[in-house]
């Protein structure tokens, strides 16, 4: 049958470095983390002008304003706009990181790798508690979620630890996963149909096959753009949802 | 991509190969073939079933609390993706842990 060899994991994800050894070396992941950031900066660079009818990347970027402005109306609230910054430039840095991966040439999302969602869910992690611990004081956050109101009194022992697990560790946990594994899936089912295309085109006679896992190539390909905002949509939203439940605990 | 090649490398091959010396027919040679890879992958498989029903309700749902109130489609949209984002988790944790186990 077909000469289908399917790239071990290590092929997929991990690149030579252009420069440096293998501890501080700069390979297409660096490049990506790179592009991302200034790419990010220039979104709000761009979106300094003042023109009352805006035009070209001004337009653009008073689009994603209203669209933050949007999540963080929806979940944080009263007090919200401060995190305004935090979560636009959170949106842009996973969607242009996620986006590199469909861009012909770099092809690798950077969020493939589980070094970036860890970050940022680390980063999310003490915004959302170092809020709470503000807004609330460090006994009045703890208190607010470890002893949640209107538990019969003799539940906090089952409570509490639940509570303490779901909010310290699966929520973190849960950002880095949901990132990391959404990228890594979206690659893996990329490369799985561009393998099964090329190795269609070196067979004989298998070659009427060739326009089917092409097509689907195309169409995971479009997918895979969907998936990249969906991802930090949802990454932002959830950041602000537990930003929102750590400045409002009551509701 | 072979997901089920012979190693005598899992615990659980060990274990099948030490019965098929005390007892010889196809069952036990046939399970000695399944090794910690394809173990993984169907594991994924019976994993996804739940969320796959949860998000399909999930969404069924929205769709329909969307058709019945469409004025509140802008909340029902951010809810239902807030459901699916946890719902997923769980799908996506079990994908980590098939490659972590595959690998």
């Amino acid at each position: 049958m077909l000469a289908l060899e399917f790239p071990p994991l290590s092929h997929i994800v991990n690149w030579p470095e252009f420069a440096g050894d293998d501890t501080y070396g700069i390979n297409k992941v660096i490049l990506v983390y790179f592009f991302a950031v200034v790419l990010t900066l220039l979104v709000f660079i761009l979106g300094r002008g003042k023109d009352l009818v805006p035009r070209g990347m001004q337009n653009v970027a008073e689009i994603s304003v209203e669209f933050i402005r949007g999540i963080v109306r929806e979940t944080i609230g009263h007090g919200g706009e401060r995190y305004m910054p935090f979560l636009l430039s959170l949106f842009f840095f996973i969607f242009f990181t996620n986006i590199f991966g469909i861009i012909p040439v770099i092809q690798m999302p950077a969020s493939a790798r589980v070094a970036l969602p860890m970050f940022l869910a680390g980063l999310t992690w003490v915004v959302f508690i170092g809020s709470g611990v503000v807004a609330n004081g460090p006994v009045g956050y703890l208190k607010s979620v470890l002893f949640p109101p209107g538990v019969p009194i003799f539940l906090y022992v089952l409570v509490t630890p639940i509570e303490f697990i779901s909010v310290f560790l699966v929520r973190p946990f849960s950002l880095m996963v949901r990132l990391f594994a959404n990228m890594l899936a979206g690659h893996i089912l990329l490369v799985t149909f561009a393998v099964l295309t090329s190795a269609l085109i070196v067979a004989k006679w298998y070659v009427i096959f060739l326009p089917l896992p092409f097509i689907a190539l195309v169409f995971f390909t479009a997918f895979e753009v969907l998936v990249c905002f969906l991802q930090a949509y949802v990454f932002t939203l959830l950041a602000g949802v537990y930003i929102g439940g750590a400045l409002h605990p009551e509701h | 991509m072979v997901l089920c090649t012979p190693s005598t490398d899992s615990p659980l091959n060990r274990l099948f190969i030490h019965t098929r010396k005390q007892r010889k027919g196809i069952a036990p040679m046939l399970l000695a073939e399944i090794t910690n890879k394809g173990l993984a992958a169907l594991t994924y498989g019976l994993g996804a079933i739940g969320p796959g029903i949860g998000i399909g309700y999930l969404v069924g749902q929205s769709v329909q609390a969307m058709a019945r109130q469409p004025e509140s489609a802008g909340t029902v949209r951010t809810t239902m993706f807030l459901g699916i984002a946890f719902v997923e988790a769980l799908a996506l944790i079990g994908f980590v842990v098939f490659f972590l186990a595959g690998a």
